[in-house]
């Protein structure tokens, strides 16, 4: 049995799979892909189209801009996937 | 130093004041005759030292209080019979998988099923090891004075919280319902044994740790030790598991701790068994007759013994084996269609008879029957 | 181009870093419910309901019975309590009673409560002793691989109602209530802000406190039923929800159907533990 994660510990940022361009700065809300389990939620319910599906259907933030930090993606997360990086 | 305490209890009585002094302090319990006066006493009794009483809304709720209470902490018990035994029988299988300590004291009537609530019988021997699904190891103690009553009820708790395991009490209703006058014990003269508790930082803490004696030490709820208690099959940290290499690991340590140290729990009692050539074996109110035939049996010369089993479960093999190595013939008594005399045919080498005296038509053996039986064999 | 965030600055906006630190350490992630699960969503609401409160990790003890939902406590780092189907609130009430300064939270099904733990659920709610129960009801057993429930609708489908459910449903919230529950609410895994208001309320209410939760198990009665995936799920709950205050004014046809969710009852019932305390005391020598 192998562990995922360890809770707590900073997680891999999006690593190729993101459109992301850090040169703007950290992003809205950081994604653990090994945790999130591509059930969809996120990206349907997003009220601003923040997220875009990966091919494994994952999301991956490709509007920054729009995120308003309304937080309904990471309340709706059921793997605690989405952490906001709102400080 | 003070008069030793005085009193005419009956056995269900004697159980209440016995738990106390091990420590109970939470009782929770569902009315069933012949047991009902243990739940009353402790409802009585309870408050007085700030212990909790609750009554549930049956027996499976009992249990299920009773296993909480002590995971969180405390000493507890219930007391039912046959039928609320059987209700029981899944969470006490979970009190092993989870090696919790508690007690439960069946005050044992006619059965199946209704039976016979105000009569006795001992038909429930079987079931204090087998009644629960999967491999367990039962521990089960069978008291039949009053006085062994409190002792054995003292006895059980220790055995409970040395071994993490339920203890079972069989008692049968005539004891749990015939008065004798006792002489209390006084505090400190017998022996209280309480759970070992963890020493080690929570991080290093496992809740099920394989230790020497293969006994966890077992912390109460809010020492710090948040630990998973959980009835699926489990590793050492109390994560549930599909592996095999723990799995089997698990179910060793749930035998083993009692089996490699049944020397502590034995407790045998044996008269007159140095020359007997045929011996009574017996439990509960039985033995009582078997003591009394004994004697009447020596004094017209037979060479005869008898045994008493306090421990019944795990049966002594070893015991019965030495103290019956000398006999030609064993007479098991038993208020029963024949239980425990399955264990005893086990042990003993074939050369040796085995007899059945059987009764269950809800009455005692008398010390004349076992005379007659014994007439009968010689 | 910076970051545009017009909103002001917000607690709540933190709390998704917070919750991780409840986490069990050494168990292994990702969870082992399905994909979109509303499990999750409770598990995550209930967190930040206990962070709002304050409380420490060593008071809380989490009891389940068996059932997906019943496997929350064993992914969080409280006291873990996880018995037999149906039991929970048997094993809680016996921690309640023996350790009253212990918060005990029952995390249980529609079948675990309802069907075999029914006898156990009425009592808890009648002696109003100071549990809180949140029952993530999903309308069917999905452990076990998708039977009918006691919430299971007339009609539905599921594996033991292959042609049809013939039965009427429970509505546990009715049920506590009348069996003198003193905090009864509901909420879906949608409205989960209110949810976790809920629960935080539940939490602080001194007596026994029901939410149950609207969940999603589109595993199976959704896929038996024909009701989409996760997010079709979480979207119908949306539109079948009616607040209580607009319920009161609607009639018994137009709520056919409904969800009324939010604080449906409360009162301030004495609670067990309290009244056997102020009994005990008039015992010589009781606490």
């Amino acid at each position: 049995m192998t562990d995922s994660d360890t809770p707590g510990q900073t997680k891999e940022r999006p690593g190729p799979q993101s459109k992301y361009d850090y040169k703007n700065g950290p992003p809205p809300l950081d994604i653990n892909m090994k945790w999130c389990k591509a059930c969809n939620i996120c990206i349907a319910l997003c009220p601003k189209e923040v997220f875009e599906p990966n091919r494994d259907g994952k999301p991956i933030i490709a509007r920054p801009e729009n995120c308003t930090q309304c937080t309904i993606c990471w309340v709706h997360c059921p793997d605690l996937a989405i952490t906001s990086n709102y400080k | 130093m003070a008069q030793k305490e005085r009193v005419l209890v009956m056995g269900n009585q004697a159980c209440v004041l016995g738990a106390i002094y091990a420590g109970l302090r939470f009782y929770a319990g569902y009315p069933i005759t012949p047991s009902t006066e243990v739940a009353e006493g402790c409802a009585r009794e309870l408050p007085k030292i700030s212990g909790r009483f609750i009554q549930m809304e049956d027996e499976i709720g009992s249990i299920a209080a009773v296993i909480g209470a002590s995971i969180s902490g405390l000493k507890s018990m219930t007391a039912t019979s046959g039928p609320g035994y059987s209700l029981m029988v899944e969470n006490i299988g979970y009190a092993y998988m989870t090696e919790t300590p508690i007690v439960i004291i069946n005050v044992q009537r006619g059965g199946p099923s209704t039976g016979l609530p105000t009569k006795v019988s001992q038909s429930d021997t079987m079931q204090a090891q087998w009644g629960t699904h999967g491999d367990n190891t039962a521990i089960a103690v069978a008291p039949s004075t009053i006085y062994e009553t409190f002792t054995e009820t003292v006895r059980a708790f220790n055995l409970a919280e040395r071994f993490r395991t339920p203890v079972t009490i069989l008692l049968d209703e005539v004891i749990g319902h015939s008065r004798q006058v006792v002489m209390l014990p006084e505090p400190g003269e017998l022996k209280v044994t309480n759970r070992v508790k963890p020493t080690c930082s929570p991080e290093e803490f496992e809740a099920f740790a394989m230790t020497p004696n293969l006994v966890s030490p077992m912390p109460a709820y809010g020492d710090g030790y948040r630990y998973v208690c959980t009835g699926l099959t489990h590793d050492p940290r109390g994560f549930t598991t599909n592996r095999p290499d723990e799995i089997a690991p698990k179910l060793y340590k749930l035998r083993h701790k009692i089996v490699d140290y049944k020397d502590e729990i034995m407790l045998l009692r044996d008269e007159h068994m140095d020359d007997a050539e045929v011996a009574f074996i017996s439990y509960g109110s039985v033995s009582r007759a078997a003591l009394q035939a004994t004697d009447i049996v020596r004094k017209a010369g037979f060479k005869v013994g008898t045994v008493q089993l306090f421990t019944v479960w795990p049966f002594p093999d070893k015991e019965i084996a030495e103290l019956c190595r000398n006999c030609r013939k064993v007479i098991v008594g038993e208020l029963n269609m024949g239980q425990i005399i399955n264990e005893v045919r086990r042990v003993l080498p074939p050369d040796i008879e085995v007899h059945a005296l059987q009764r269950y038509d809800g009455e005692i053996l008398t010390p004349m029957q076992l005379v007659e039986k014994l007439e009968e064999v010689l | 181009m910076t970051i545009v965030t017009n909103v002001t600055k917000d607690k709540e906006k933190q709390k998704s870093d917070v919750i991780l630190k409840y986490l069990r350490p050494h168990k292994a992630m990702p969870t082992v419910w399905c994909a979109g699960c509303g499990n999750g969503i409770v598990m995550t609401a209930i967190i930040r309901a206990i962070d709002n409160l304050g409380l420490s990790k060593d008071e809380v003890v989490m009891v389940s019975g068996i059932g997906c939902s019943s496997r929350m406590p064993i992914y969080l780092d409280f006291n873990a309590l996880h018995t037999t189907h149906g039991r929970a609130l048997g094993f809680a009430t016996g921690v309640k009673f023996a350790r009253p300064e212990l918060k005990v939270i029952v995390i249980t099904g529609d079948g675990d409560a309802l069907a075999i733990g029914g006898n156990h659920f009425i009592h808890a709610c009648r002696r109003n002793i100071d549990i809180t129960t949140i029952l993530i009801n999903n309308n069917i057993y999905g452990m076990t691989g998708g039977q009918g429930s006691p919430t299971t609708p007339a009609h539905s489908f599921s594996t033991t109602t292959p042609y049809g459910n013939a039965e009427k449903q429970f509505d546990p919230c009715c049920l506590a209530q009348a069996a003198g529950a003193s905090f009864v609410g509901r909420g879906t895994v949608y409205h989960t802000p209110q949810l976790e208001n809920l629960i935080t309320q539940a939490i602080q209410h001194r007596g026994f406190s029901l939410v149950e939760v609207i969940s999603n198990c589109h595993t199976y009665y959704g896929r038996l039923n024909k009701l989409g995936d996760a997010v079709n799920m979480l979207n119908d709950f949306k539109d079948r929800s009616v607040p209580l205050a607009k319920a009161q004014k609607m009639s018994p046809e137009d709520l056919k159907g409904k969800y009324v969710i939010g604080l449906l009852h409360k009162d301030d019932k004495t609670e067990f533990c309290d009244v056997y305390d102020e009994v005990m005391a008039k015992v010589k020598g009781g606490k």
